[in-house]
Order: C-alpha cells, then sequence, then structure tokens
C-alpha cells in the first residue's frame, strides 16, 4: 500500500467559468499555488481577479472546472465548509463587521474555543493598534485600521491559506509599506494568494503571479522574470 | 455607560436625544393635561401596550435583519400562541398554575416549531426572491388565520384566570389594577434583556449581528449561515407567541389580535430602524406611550377615538422625516 502522494500545489484551479446572474465572468481561469509562496492575480479592472477568489472561497460558485484544496476537490461545497477546511478570506474593500468590536470582529472568525487567545501574541505582533482599539466598533476605525483588522480576522483559524484581495486598495503609502510587511511575515506560517492592482506591491510581495484578461487565465510564471519582460506588462497590465 | 456613548454614531446619538425629548414631552404633556394621577395611569397602561409590542416586533425586527424576511406572518403566530394557549390552558385538569405555565410552554413549542418548519421548508428556497417572500409569508398568514378560525371558532375567548399570585389587585396611581399587568411589563422587560444578552454576550449573539450586516462574510468565516438563519427565526416566531399567550389573561382572544399587532409591530420596527434590536426596543416603549397619551387626549377632549390610531403613524411619519432610516437604522 503506498502513502497518499502530497500535492506539489496547495491549492489547484483548474479551468473554472464563473457566472454572476447570466453574466459570464470566467471563462476559463487556471491558477496554482505552491505551499508556502505568495502568489499574485494581476489584470486589469473587470479582468476576474476578485471573481476568481470569490470562486475559491465557494461565494460565487463555478459552473464548470475544478478547484482542489491540498488535493480535495472543493469547488460545489458551500463556503462556511471551504472555509472550515483551512482557507481564509480577506475581501475587498476591507469589508468588516462595522457595528461589531474590533474584539468581536476577530472573535466571530474562532473556529475552536480559545482560537483568539492563541494567537492573540502573533495577531497583536503584526497589529499593534488593534489590541489598542479592542473595545471600539469596526466602523469607527480608519481605512488602514480597517483593512489590519480584516487581515487579522482571516488569521484567529488556523489556516494553512490566505486569500487576500486588494490590501492596498485606497491605502497611503506609509500603510502599504506596514500592510506589505505583515503579508510578508505572516506568509513565513501560511500560503498567500493575492488580487492586487498595484503592481509595484505585487512585484515586491510575491514570488508568483498569474494575469487574467477578460475572464481568462493568460499568463503565470515567477514574479522575477514577470518584473524583466517589459513587454508582457504593458500589454496586460498598461503599466509602462 | 460612557463606553455605550462614545461608540455611538453620531446619528444614534441624536436619536436618543430625540427619544428622551419626545417622552419628556409626552409626560409633561400628560401631567399637565390629566393630572398627576391619570397621567400615571396612562404612562402604566404606554407601557403595557410597549412590552405587548415588544414581543411581538422585537422578532419581525431579528427575522428582518438577518434574513431580509418581512414576515407577515408574525402576527398569525400571535394569534396561534394565543388561541393554542388558551386550548391547553382549558383542556387540562390541573390545578390554574399548572394550566397557565403548560400554556405559555405548549403554545411556544408549537410555534416556534411551525417556525422551524417554515424556514426551513418554505422561505429557505427563495432567500434569493424577496417579492416571492413577501407573497408566501402574507398568503401563510391569511392560511393560519383560516385554520385557527375553523378550529376555534368566530367568537372571541374570554381572559382566562391567571395563578392566584398574579390575579391579586395593587393600587397604582389611585387605581386597582391586577399583578397580571405587572407580570406583562416584566415579561417584556425580561425578554427585552435577556435577548440583548444573548446578542451582545454569547457567540451566538455575534454571529446573528454579524450576519445582520453580511451573511455572506459570516460564511466565509466558516460559519453556516443558514442554521443561524433557522434559529433565529425560531427565535422570533416563540417571541410572537409568547406575546400572544400574554395577551389572553389580559383582554382574551380574538381572531383580529394578530394583524393589530403586526400593524403595531411593523410601525415599530420602521421606527426603530428596520433590523435595529435597540430600535425596536425603544420604538415600542415610545410607541406604546404614545398611543396611550393620544387615546386618554381623545378621550379627554375631540372625542375621536381615530386619534390613537392615526397617532403612531403620524408618528411614523415624522420620524422617517428626521431620520429616513429609522432612529437606529443603518444609514446607508
Amino acid at each position: 500500500m503506498s502513502a497518499t502522494p502530497t500535492p506539489a500545489h496547495i491549492l489547484e484551479v483548474r479551468g473554472i467559468h464563473t457566472f454572476i446572474g447570466e453574466f459570464h465572468i470566467l471563462e476559463g481561469v487556471t491558477v496554482e499555488v505552491p505551499p508556502g509562496s505568495i502568489t499574485v492575480l494581476l489584470g486589469r479592472n473587470g479582468a476576474g481577479k476578485t471573481t476568481t477568489l470569490r470562486s475559491i472561497i465557494g461565494l460565487a460558485p463555478p459552473r464548470a472546472g475544478e478547484i482542489a484544496f491540498k488535493g480535495v476537490p472543493i469547488h460545489g461545497l458551500r463556503a462556511h465548509k471551504i472555509a472550515q477546511m483551512g482557507i481564509g478570506y480577506v475581501p475587498e474593500k476591507r469589508i468588516i463587521f462595522r457595528d461589531l468590536t474590533v474584539g468581536e470582529n476577530l472573535l466571530i472568525a474562532e473556529r475552536d474555543k480559545g482560537d483568539l487567545e492563541r494567537k492573540a501574541d502573533f495577531i497583536f505582533g503584526l497589529f499593534p493598534d488593534l489590541k489598542r482599539l479592542y473595545h471600539l466598533p469596526g466602523g469607527h476605525l480608519s481605512g488602514g485600521q480597517q483593512q489590519m483588522l480584516a487581515i487579522a480576522r482571516a488569521l484567529v483559524a488556523d489556516n494553512s491559506l490566505l486569500l487576500i484581495d486588494e490590501p492596498s486598495e485606497g491605502l497611503a503609502p506609509v500603510l502599504i509599506e506596514h500592510m506589505m510587511e505583515a503579508i510578508r511575515q505572516l506568509s513565513a506560517s501560511t500560503t498567500v494568494l493575492l488580487v492586487e492592482q498595484n503592481f509595484q506591491v505585487a512585484s515586491q510581495l510575491a514570488e508568483r503571479y498569474v494575469i487574467i484578461e477578460e475572464g481568462i487565465s493568460v499568463h503565470s510564471g515567477l514574479m522575477a522574470d514577470l518584473v524583466q519582460d517589459k513587454a508582457l506588462i504593458t500589454t496586460y497590465l498598461g503599466v509602462a | 455607560m460612557q463606553t455605550y456613548w462614545t461608540n455611538l454614531t453620531p446619528q444614534h446619538r441624536r436619536s436618543w436625544l430625540l427619544v428622551v425629548v419626545y417622552v419628556a414631552l409626552l409626560l409633561a404633556i400628560s401631567w399637565l393635561d390629566f393630572g398627576y394621577n391619570t397621567a400615571g395611569q396612562t404612562v402604566f397602561r404606554g407601557i403595557l401596550l410597549g412590552m405587548l409590542v415588544f414581543l411581538v416586533a422585537s422578532g419581525l425586527s431579528l427575522i428582518f435583519g438577518l434574513l431580509d424576511v418581512l414576515n407577515f406572518a408574525q402576527g398569525a403566530f400571535l394569534l396561534i400562541g394565543a388561541y393554542v394557549g388558551y386550548d391547553i390552558y382549558h383542556s387540562l385538569d390541573a390545578s390554574v398554575e399548572v394550566r397557565f405555565l403548560a400554556a405559555i410552554g405548549g403554545g411556544v413549542l408549537l410555534v416556534a416549531a411551525i417556525g422551524a418548519v417554515m424556514e426551513a421548508g418554505l422561505i429557505r428556497p427563495l432567500y434569493e426572491r424577496p417579492i416571492f417572500q413577501i407573497v408566501l409569508t402574507f398568503g401563510l398568514a391569511a392560511i393560519f388565520l383560516d385554520f385557527v378560525e375553523r378550529i376555534y371558532g368566530r367568537n372571541p375567548k374570554q381572559p382566562l384566570s391567571p395563578p392566584p399570585l398574579l390575579n391579586e389587585k395593587f393600587t397604582l396611581f389611585q387605581q386597582s389594577l391586577s399583578v397580571y399587568r405587572l407580570f406583562i411589563i416584566g415579561l417584556g422587560l425580561a425578554m427585552m434583556i435577556g435577548v440583548y444578552i444573548l446578542l451582545n454576550r454569547t457567540r451566538i449573539g455575534i454571529i446573528i449581528r454579524a450576519g445582520v450586516q453580511d451573511p455572506e462574510m459570516v460564511q466565509a468565516l466558516g460559519i453556516n449561515v443558514r442554521r443561524v438563519f433557522t434559529l433565529v427565526f425560531i427565535l422570533g416566531s416563540a417571541l410572537a407567541a409568547l406575546g400572544g399567550i400574554a395577551l389572553v389573561p389580559y383582554q382574551g382572544a380574538t381572531l383580529e389580535m394578530g394583524n393589530q399587532f403586526l400593524i403595531l409591530a411593523i410601525v415599530v420596527v420602521v421606527i426603530g430602524g428596520m433590523g435595529s434590536y435597540e430600535g425596536t426596543a425603544v420604538a415600542s416603549i415610545v410607541v406604546g406611550l404614545t398611543r396611550a397619551v393620544a387615546e386618554q387626549l381623545s378621550l379627554e377632549h375631540f372625542d375621536a377615538p381615530v386619534l390613537a390610531e392615526t397617532s403612531i403613524l403620524l408618528l411614523m411619519i415624522a420620524v422617517l422625516l428626521v431620520q429616513p432610516s429609522g432612529l437606529f437604522g443603518r444609514g446607508e
């Protein structure tokens, strides 16, 4: 009897097609995420990057294609089941629960009792502000603090993959630096799949990339190669 | 208290001030116009009505807040609770205390079960279709009403006797009143505090409050939101049934009571802010007081009972003009 081989990728998305209402948003997206890496989804606005993350977590289930997490198919599962397998999701526009306190925003993410207590040092080490703001409603936080809270929330449970959507969106440069540093630190223990519109940020953070163009994944590879390929960057990302 | 105040949004702070000023105005009018004792009786009546309305409205508000379902069957739940409770009370051969408790327990459990089946079997498939949900709950309310009428007949049921301890009299503002009225106020207050503790001090409460804001995100955190939806629907149904049973010793049971309280509850939920539990609690008292004072005013000056009916609608219009999302609703 041979042992089940460990999959080479923690996440494998193969040719998914996702509809929102009657709109065919993803028309064949393939993403492979090696364990322990930061992979970024690149592409212009409306290319389908956010929908790809939502398809993975089960909020926009694909109608065709396959998604496997640690070798186990997860397409067709409901979102809470997918999350329980160890996938954390940080949505775009830093969606936090505005009427809940910072503490409650973190407590709700516990999957086992005491998760927050166990992770408190790590989380408040990454985002010290959150400790100070613990009893304040989420709606009272600044944009940067809300983004920190959204990421911190995904760190409470034992997730082995984090899906982070546009972490630098709308943040001041100094806060972007802080956010990048936090993502670098947390990637030491967790694999990260990122959507990032800001190519500067993406290129400094990620080791791998996937470019999505009009709902189709058109290129993927090492970020180190992409930064050398000005033609590819200009064609698909419109960045000089 | 200081933390509570500082954590409020400016809109909600303004709402609290409006409520305090408005209630003070009602009390001042009552005192100056009706005299001390009648004013006291009126306020007592208003609080009593407010607590009864709260039991129906809190369920309506919780269900709407989390599920986005305006449950028109909430009045029917009150009706079923009242009639089933009445039936249990009269069909048991036991002491008044046992029959009274059995009426409460039986009515609440039956309606909670109906709520569970209704949410899981009928409403759940329609979560993406809000118009269908409205038609469904409206239709179910009519079916439930018809059902109660066929089983129990059209004739109103006489108020039943509460346990002797609750049937004793006491004098308040020179008026002899049944202790049962205090029991209703206590019950409403207990439910108000109980649900507040559930929402604010327990994990399930945190999930419910988060679900009111963004059920999709709650799901993405690994929480089975549908199960929470069912639980809230059961809780909302049970609270309405409790209100119905509590009403029977006070005013008996009639087929109209469900719709009467449903209208009051909808007004309360709109004034308080759709989906805001805090708003529902405050608005219940405000609506109860408004109606009681308007009733007394019409009795003493205008001889126009319609004033009492329209007073709460006028109050609702005034609140919506000042704050379109209700007193404690979310701004967006």
